[in-house]
């Protein structure tokens, strides 16, 4: 099955990138949009034996780092 | 006796030679050198170096892979038992991916790769890595780096700063950092990060040598010389 983890940043973690992002935005000529946050989304291809403490593990052991990340996971059914 | 050293490459560094041929000109005998995929340490280390480079890539995150490659189990087990261990740029952003330094090193808030020599403050000069310098004193070493943007919590950075494991601090807006933290010592005293490149101001023909004295410092802790 298909498992998708959404890394963010954390909530009052700055973000240059989503800053430079938000401006090019802007320079596209695109008003209204009042913040960007970058983040990262990893798309897993796994047998449904996977636990979900497994998938919380590879994810804050490595695909997040708890530092400054949040991660989501969701199981997709195909 | 000799200095027993260590120079740890990653596929991506590309400081190992600097940082080697820095050791070996101030120490008089030349570092081992370690590949990341090895499993071990050679015995008897006085000093592990991690060197600047795009270890991996960069892939993932700055340092991320590296920290998750064999040889680093052995060096967080040797940062245990006390052996020195320092990590210049990229070797900081894998310490802090290890775990064996607070906080991480994110995009520079400039977003640009910083390239040039830059002033440091010296905010603790009793470390074993900075004894040989005085509490304040300003030092000139190059940075080059594009994720040197030091981040941790506030209650992290009041704790490292009222410990005094803040080594240097920035005496210039480089890359954003939280506190213009350049470098970090861990609890114990024993483990440095620091994006700064002392190991490329060791000699006239570098431009400066305020780096030698990070080295000295190290080596005469160790020797007791």
């Amino acid at each position: 099955m298909k498992v998708r983890v959404h890394v963010s940043l954390k909530n009052g973690v700055l973000d240059p990138q989503g800053r430079a992002i938000h401006h090019a935005i802007e320079g596209l000529g695109f008003s209204g949009v009042k913040d960007v946050r970058a983040g990262r989304l990893f798309e897993l291809e796994v047998d449904d034996s996977v636990t979900d403490a497994a998938l919380d593990e590879m994810a804050s052991k490595l695909l997040a780092n708890m530092v400054i990340e949040n991660y989501r996971i969701e199981r997709v059914s195909v | 006796m000799a200095f027993r050293s260590a120079v740890i490459t990653f596929p991506g560094s590309n400081c190992d030679r600097d940082m080697a041929d820095a050791l070996e000109k101030i120490s008089g005998t030349a570092p081992l050198r370690v590949w990341h995929g090895d499993a071990s340490l050679p015995e008897g280390l006085d000093f592990i170096a991690l060197p600047g480079g795009f270890s991996y890539g960069d892939y993932l995150r700055s340092g991320a892979m590296a920290a998750r490659s064999p040889i680093m189990q052995a060096v967080v087990a040797a940062a245990g038992r006390g052996v020195p261990v320092l990590g210049v740029c990229n070797g900081f952003q894998v310490l802090t991916e290890a775990g064996l330094l607070p906080g991480a090193l994110m995009r520079n808030a400039g977003i640009r790769f910083v390239c040039r020599e830059v002033t440091l403050t010296v905010e603790n000069n009793r470390s074993l890595f900075t004894s040989g310098y005085d509490a304040g004193q300003q030092i000139r070493v190059p940075v080059a780096h594009h994720d040197g943007n030091y981040f941790a919590d506030a209650e992290t950075l009041d704790r490292l700063e009222g410990e005094g494991r803040v080594a240097f601090r920035y005496a210039e807006p480089v890359n954003g950092s939280a506190r213009d933290i350049a470098g970090v010592l861990n609890a114990a005293g024993n483990v440095l990060g620091m994006m700064p490149h002392p190991e490329r101001a060791i000699e006239p023909a570098h431009g400066g040598i305020d780096g030698r004295a990070l080295f000295i410092s190290a080596m005469k802790g160790l020797i007791g010389a």
